[in-house]
């Protein structure tokens, strides 16, 4: 119920929202968890495993119970914290995990069979029969299982990613952290302040205390205000810092509009922030524990700091009657808060004998509740004094076992927290994060004093380090209370206590973990699933490391922890992965000659990250393999012009490049004349080929290398690791010119004659032999001309500078058409390759070596080079290699498949036969038939041999015979004429 | 993660191209044998604690460098140009 | 004790107060027949098999912190035998075979659920490699199917098909590929073993090993000296420390790979799908996690996490492929420290010290091979002689490049795998 005048709430704003369809009214302000005990809805959610009825546990981003999904259809957000989710008019959301509904949830089954359900039972049973696993137990299992759900359709939403650099990140704004960016901002420093919660101020929002003589959250608006107006300070409310990496690396989630219902506009949902920071300091407060004992999980039992913030910050009571359970002098303020705002107090019970409480309220020291009463909302609670058991009635239990600093960002890094006997909890070990250093509650000191002057100290340190002068920023006035606990952490008794709430986890459960010797703390999560629920143990973690180690007679630090690691609080992968739905993956690359080609009709295919043309179709084509015979007769007969502009181009210059492409490949051309081309091949240093291209002498200190598409950039990176890394003192310089120059094949008996038609100065053959290249002017344009073949024709690539690409495209592909030729693309570019055997990645693969493909002689004898060593390895010369080979189907069967293995005539198809593999297939029309390039062992050896050709996939098997390589013009006359 | 190029300055790792073991500068020559090839392109000391590792800030100036690094902690504490490195410049 | 439905039930019949240690926790002996050096899936696995198939029970299994607490406790479980080079084909064959057996031989569930797996192709280049691959499988007597577009949208709805940057092509099925529960296996072989007289010994760290003329007598411990005449390293993670210890040098790179969970949902994803423009790969727990990695984060670490730059590259990978995904929450994310070898494939081999044996070098595959590893590994501590479906994983096999085997084909050196 709401309580009048308390809250920092807009009561002038009401709010309109839906839960499982029923309306309820709200505030400007409240959450949904807040706006629904407002409306005295407790139940608001079910458990995973027994399907328990639950209620809200806590305030913040912590609670486990409260889960909730957000909106309908493709945008429904499942797994939200109902603490977390501010209201606003229109808003639907829905409970989960419960069927036909949250009342009535027949899973509850359950809990009635939960003495067969213990920890572990799964690992013991559902064994027989076999295959009962994946036909019946687990789809049993698995939809009992789960939380919320996906909707199936594609994310609707827009996310962002950014980076931000700072000098000092303050996480955390309550009063530490408040205290810390007022010191460091008033230095001057660069500094962001990132707080979860949409009103900063943390607890101060949340408790009743006072600052210089105002109330804590004023205080905390004020001090908001003035870091609002410093212009180096950047405050990101509503946003959680979920993970520490290196170098003062961070990540960060901002929930920029799961407040309202206005999404689009450009705005994003969520922006993943990746924060560098010189220093941080970590100011995120402390997450109050729960008590264990039996039944403690009803609704209506929450957390008595999560009590205070309801009726603090929103104005409502939990209940009408409440009653509170602690172990310390913090949870006295419930009491006093409550009694304040006129709510009755049903009873106040402490488990310390001694401890100084005065109310106008019955008060039991030395007293524990040991059971609960209720169905789906709390009705009793029963409590063991000294003089005997007590049933008292009550509607909300708030309970505290004291508090954990939250210290999980000083763990990302594997850093140990350090156990504080005093106040019974693991704090922050000093130097866990580099550069991060904690101060407030998350660093174990409790009082609003305490974190004021730590936040201030922590700061001024950053500052030193810095190199700033400090500010005197003076101390403001507050209370500096201790803070007293004695531990308790489950209640002896029957039945069963819960540990971690939503995964189901009682007492029992560690217990009977620690009887089967599931006794490191490690083998008890995993056995249990303790810590392993949504809000990964932070409200039940140390309570069961505690039972753990009473079961396993060993301290709490000895027993240790299990490791907090990324992130803090769940990030959605939407806003990690922002920007790659759709296209947005990965870059797109594309040629002068694309829009040419989509012109054409051409359908465009990825060749890394570039778009390439995959056959150009004409009016009453009506398979792409007539577009692609009809362009393999161009290049046979006429002449064909494709865009080869993605293949890598390296500029090299310097008195010592040829020293250079001497050591990267395999052949010499250290000796290459100027105006000459040669085909390379390169090694990886392991023997293996690289990559294959050519490469043209400009100039006697000049040279353009070609590479394959696919491995431009990789060999881009070897070109400079062996000139930085290998030979430092060669004067050699090299640049990709890949995206400067368009690069046109034309190939074909007419491909002089198209050629003579753009150049301004005529060649023949006597001027421009095969293998020969240099500067030309085409219409007027200096471009550069090479006489290289990769389809066995007389062929020419023209290069020209990019902005000239899309015109000199367009005329070459008309003037072809006006020879009887015309475009090509990759399908034909393929064809004409495998008729003429030439290999591409299809062959070297990264497993073949220059001996496989045939080019062992290409390997000079007479200088070292990269790979060469490692190439002479028994291993990669051994003759019964799987070796480079032509087929032809010679069967019934004239198909023939890539990825097809082969076997020997009458050989079965099985592995202890294998012989080699089909690489590269396709229909030649000049053969008639379809051809194809493999490897064999012993390949060459072999030709003339009739073997098996089995693609099992494909049900296809086909008798080949093997040949050499080259299908087409084996002499290599037409390349020449 | 951040390396500090000597080049350019404090750069996100996501600029950088990892190579591994810094050994591979000290390619051996070709007649060098068996063991000294298997040494340098396959086995390793992999220390757990420091090492110096080879990368090369690719999509900033092309330069590779010589980086000490704590494969523990992930601290870095020292970056060189690998061409000062072969050249005994650093 | 034996596991059953029946046992459960009449435990809980009766408070659940008769259910004993899954396995014993041992003082070291002073003397063994055999030692492993490591207490993860392929250590456990090894000492059950020596213990099973060869009747070696002296036998003591030394672990430096808990049982299970290396990879096998930190992957993303997936089960497959998809290899298709000569050497991987037949030995991952074996593992997936002893997989299927695995609950009745363990006595206990380690919910290997054959749910299929996925490999999607967005290219015809890759659809060759695949179906080659696939022809491999079945070669091997494995199966694989390979579906088109259609075939793919049948299984697989919630695809991006239409708006994406590499469109898919087509996926090769391996219908008995899937996952497991890491954990369980790592207890299932440790109560194995523990049952057949195996001694598990925790936290107990080996600090060297006791080499005498070239034979292994025995290993130095933070709980004192333990001899042995045979001992093996299984510790992926620190080959290269232990192995150091006999004066070794491995071909072998810690490497950091990053493995991600998310909140439970309710069943959206029921098969193991990967990417093939990019590393990605991702299943459904049965608790209701999506389970999902990619590649490594690309430099040499034992620190056991990653980094950004990685994470979320595997992220985006997850939204251009399914982007139904974009909505679930990451709950945890850790990372596996790996052995990498030059090749990507593992070693299972004996040393140059008679009566050391050495098991490592599993990569990012290590858990699918857990026990296959150990099957064959025990094979040969205790016989001497290489398991068949093993013998390619020879040490030496860089240095001669016989029988590389190269999967990925990035070649057989360091860092490109």
């Amino acid at each position: 119920m709401r309580i009048k005048g308390k809250g920092l709430i807009d009561r002038s704003a009401p709010v309109t929202f839906h839960f499982d369809g029923r309306g309820y009214e709200g505030f400007e302000g409240d959450t949904v968890a807040s706006a629904l005990l407002a409306n005295d809805v407790t139940l608001m959610g079910r458990s995973f495993k027994y399907h328990r009825p639950r209620g809200v546990l806590t305030a913040g981003s912590e609670e486990p119970n409260a889960l909730i999904t957000v909106g309908t259809g493709a945008a429904s957000d499942p797994n939200v914290r109902a603490t977390m989710q501010e209201t606003y008019d229109g808003l639907r959301v829905r409970s989960q995990n419960a069927w036909p509904s949250l009342d009535f949830d027949v899973m509850a089954v359950n809990n009635l069979v939960s003495p067969f359900l213990g920890a572990g039972f799964y690992y013991k049973t559902f064994m027989w029969p076999r295959k009962f696993w994946e036909k019946l137990y687990e789809p049993v299992i698995r939809r009992a299982a789960g939380l919320g759900g996906l909707s199936g359709a594609h994310n609707p939403d827009t996310y962002e990613r950014a980076f931000a650099f700072c000098d000092v990140l303050v996480i955390g704004a309550g009063p530490a952290g408040l205290m810390a960016a007022l010191t460091a901002g008033r230095a001057g420093a660069d500094v962001i302040l990132a707080d979860e919660d949409a009103l900063m101020g943390g607890r101060l929002n949340a408790e009743t205390y006072q600052i210089d003589g105002k109330p804590g959250h004023v205080w905390a608006a004020d001090a908001v205000a003035e870091l609002g107006g410093m212009d180096n300070v950047r405050l990101m409310s509503r946003t959680t810092v979920t993970g520490a990496y290196d170098q003062g690396t961070f990540g960060a989630l901002e929930r920029v509009n799961h407040h309202h219902g206005g999404r689009g506009k450009g705005a994003p949902l969520e922006c993943f922030w990746r924060i560098v920071a010189k220093h941080s300091i970590l100011a995120a407060g402390a997450i109050e524990r729960p008590i264990a004992f039996q039944n403690n999980d009803r609704p209506g039992i929450m957390t008595a700091g999560a009590v205070r913030a309801y009726l603090n910050r929103w104005g409502v009571s939990p209940g009408k009657a409440l009653t509170i359970f602690g172990n310390n002098d913090d949870a006295h303020r419930t009491a006093q808060d409550l009694a304040d705002a006129g709510v009755r107090i049903a009873a106040y019970i402490d488990s310390r004998a001694e401890v100084k409480i005065a109310g106008d309220f019955p008060i039991y020291r030395g007293a524990q509740v040991f059971n609960t009463g209720g169905g789906k909302e709390l009705e009793s609670i029963s409590i063991r004094t000294i003089s005997g058991t007590e049933k008292i009635q009550t509607d909300c239990l708030a309970m505290s076992g004291g508090w954990n600093p939250t210290v999980h960002l000083t763990c990302h890094m594997n850093g140990r927290p350090t156990w504080r006997p005093d106040i019974q909890a693991f704090v922050p070990s000093e130097g866990s994060i580099p550069g991060m250093v904690a101060a407030g509650a998350c660093n174990g000191t409790f009082s609003t004093h305490g974190c004021l002057a730590e936040g201030a100290a922590v700061a001024g340190k950053v500052l030193d380090m810095l190199g700033k002068a400090v500010p005197d920023v003076g101390l403001p006035q507050a209370e500096d209370a201790p803070y007293r606990m004695e531990p308790l952490w489950a209640v002896a008794g029957k039945g069963r206590a819960w540990l971690d709430f939503q995964n189901d986890v009682s007492v029992k459960d560690i217990k009977q973990a620690a009887v089967e010797n599931f006794r490191s703390v490690e083998h008890m999560k995993r056995y249990t699933t303790q810590g392993m629920a949504t809000d990964q143990g932070k409200n039940s973690n140390v309570g069961a490391l505690a039972v753990l180690a009473d079961a396993t007679g060993r301290g709490i630090p000895e027993t240790g922890t299990t490791t907090f690691r990324p992130p803090y609080s769940p990030v959605s992968i939407a806003s990690m992965g922002a920007g790659a739905q759709g296209a947005g993956f990965a870059p797109q690359r594309f040629t002068t000659s694309h829009r040419a080609s989509v012109e054409a009709g051409a359908p465009m295919i990825e060749a890394g990250l570039w778009y390439r043309p995959s056959y150009f179709p004409k009016a009453g084509e009506k398979t792409w393999r007539q577009s692609c015979d009809r362009e393999v007769g161009y290049v046979r007969r006429a002449v064909g012009v494709c865009d080869v502009s993605t293949l890598g181009k390296s500029d090299i210059q310097g008195p010592d490049a040829g020293k250079l492409l001497d050591f990267v490949y395999t052949n010499t051309f250290s000796t290459l004349k100027i105006g000459r081309v040669r085909y390379g091949l390169m090694l990886r240093e392991d023997g293996t080929v690289m990559d294959d291209g050519t490469c043209a002498r400009l100039g006697d200190q000049h040279f353009v290398m070609t590479t394959t598409t696919a491995a431009a950039g990789a060999v881009m990176k070897h070109l400079e690791f062996v000139a930085q890394c290998l030979h430092p003192e060669w004067q050699v310089a090299m640049t990709s010119v890949t995206e400067q120059w368009a690069q046109f094949a034309i190939a074909g008996p007419k491909a002089r004659e198209l050629l003579n038609g753009v150049l301004d100065a005529a060649i023949d053959n006597d001027s421009w032999p095969f293998m020969a290249c240099g500067d030309v002017s085409v219409l007027g344009v200096k471009g550069r001309l090479f006489r290289i073949s990769f389809s066995g024709e007389h062929a020419y690539e023209i290069a020209i500078p990019s902005r000239y690409g899309d015109s000199l495209f367009r005329e070459l592909v008309a003037r072809a058409e006006g020879l009887g030729g015309g475009a090509y693309g990759m399908e034909a570019l393929n064809v004409l390759r495998i008729e003429k055997g030439f290999i591409t990645h299809a062959e070297i693969h990264g497993r073949t070596t220059a001996f496989d493909v045939g080019m062992a002689d290409m390997i000079s004898a007479k200088k070292d080079c990269i790979g060469k060593v490692m190439a002479a390895r028994t291993g990669l010369v051994a003759a019964d290699r799987e070796r480079l080979v032509g087929m032809k189907p010679v069967g019934a069967v004239k198909l023939l498949s890539a990825g097809a293995h082969i076997f020997a005539k009458d050989a079965e198809a099985v592995r202890e036969n294998y012989q080699g593999y089909v690489t590269s297939v396709c229909f030649s029309p000049e053969i008639g038939s379809y051809v194809g390039l493999g490897f064999v062992k012993n390949g060459p050896d072999r030709y003339g041999e009739v073997m098996r050709v089995v693609d099992h996939l494909r049900e296809l098997e086909v008798e080949v015979e093997i040949c050499p390589p080259v299908f087409f013009d084996q002499e290599g006359g037409r390349a020449r004429g | 993660m951040r390396l500090e190029c000597p080049i350019c300055g404090s750069r996100d790792r996501r600029e950088f191209y990892y190579q591994g073991d810094a050994v591979m500068l000290a390619r051996p020559a070709e007649d060098a044998g068996a063991d000294a090839w298997d040494s340098y392109l396959h086995l390793r000391d992999n220390p757990a604690g420091e090492t110096r590792d080879l990368w090369q800030h690719e999509a900033g100036c092309g330069a590779w460098l010589v980086v000490t690094r704590n494969t523990v902690t992930h601290a870095v504490s020292r970056v060189a140009l690998a061409a000062d490195v072969k050249g005994g410049k650093a | 004790m034996r596991f059953s439905g029946w046992r459960v039930l009449r435990e809980g019949l009766t408070g659940n107060k008769g259910w004993a240690p899954h396995w014993r926790d041992a003082e070291p002996k002073a003397e063994y027949d055999a030692i492993i050096i490591g207490g993860g899936g392929h250590g456990l696995s090894t000492a059950y098999y020596l213990a099973k198939e060869h009747g070696l029970t002296n036998v003591a299994v030394l672990e430096k912190g808990y049982l299970g607490g290396g990879n096998v406790g930190r992957n993303t479980t997936i089960v497959r035998a998809n290899y298709f080079l000569q050497g991987n084909s037949e030995f991952y064959s074996h593992s997936l075979k002893l997989w299927e057996g695995l609950e009745e031989d363990l006595n206990y569930n380690v919910m290997h659920s054959q749910r299929g797996l996925i490999n999607l192709f967005h290219s015809d280049g890759q659809r060759d490699a695949f179906v080659r691959r696939g022809n491999s499988m079945i070669n091997q007597g494995d199966d694989a199917v390979l579906l088109d577009r259609i075939g793919v949208r049948k299984h697989l709805p919630y695809l991006d098909f239409d708006n994406v940057r590499f469109p898919i092509y087509g996926g090769l099925l391996h219908p008995r590929g899937g996952t497991a529960r890491h954990d369980a296996v790592a207890w299932g072989y440790a109560r194995g073993a523990s049952d057949r007289g195996v001694d598990l010994i925790q936290q107990c760290e080996v600090t060297g090993i006791d080499v005498e003329n070239g034979q292994v007598r025995g290993v130095q411990t933070t709980r004192g000296a333990i001899r042995a005449k045979k001992v093996g390293i299984v510790v992926a993670g620190r080959s290269g420390q232990v192995a150091a210890m006999a004066g070794m040098r491995l071909p072998i790179e810690s490497h950091v790979l990053q493995a991600f969970v998310t909140e439970g949902l309710k069943p959206c994803i029921d098969h193991v799908v990967s990417f093939g423009m990019g590393h990605f790969y991702i299943s459904q727990s049965d608790k209701g996690g999506l389970v999902f990695g990619g590649d490594l984060d690309f430099y040499a670490s034992y620190a056991s996490r990653g980094n950004l730059p990685m994470a979320e590259h595997v992220m985006e990978a997850g939204m251009t492929l399914m982007p139904m995904i974009g909505k679930a929450k990451v709950l945890r994310s850790w990372g596996g420290i790996m052995d990498m070898t030059p090749d990507g494939s593992p070693i299972i081999d004996k040393t140059d010290t008679k009566g050391l044996f050495i098991d490592c070098g599993w990569c990012y595959g290590g858990f699918k091979a857990v026990p296959g590893s150990g099957f064959s590994f025990a094979h040969l501590m205790a016989t001497g002689n290489h398991h068949a479906p093993a013998a390619k994983f020879r040490l030496d096999r860089f240095r001669t490049a016989v029988g590389l085997m190269d999967e990925e084909g990035t070649g057989s050196q360091h860092n490109l795998h």
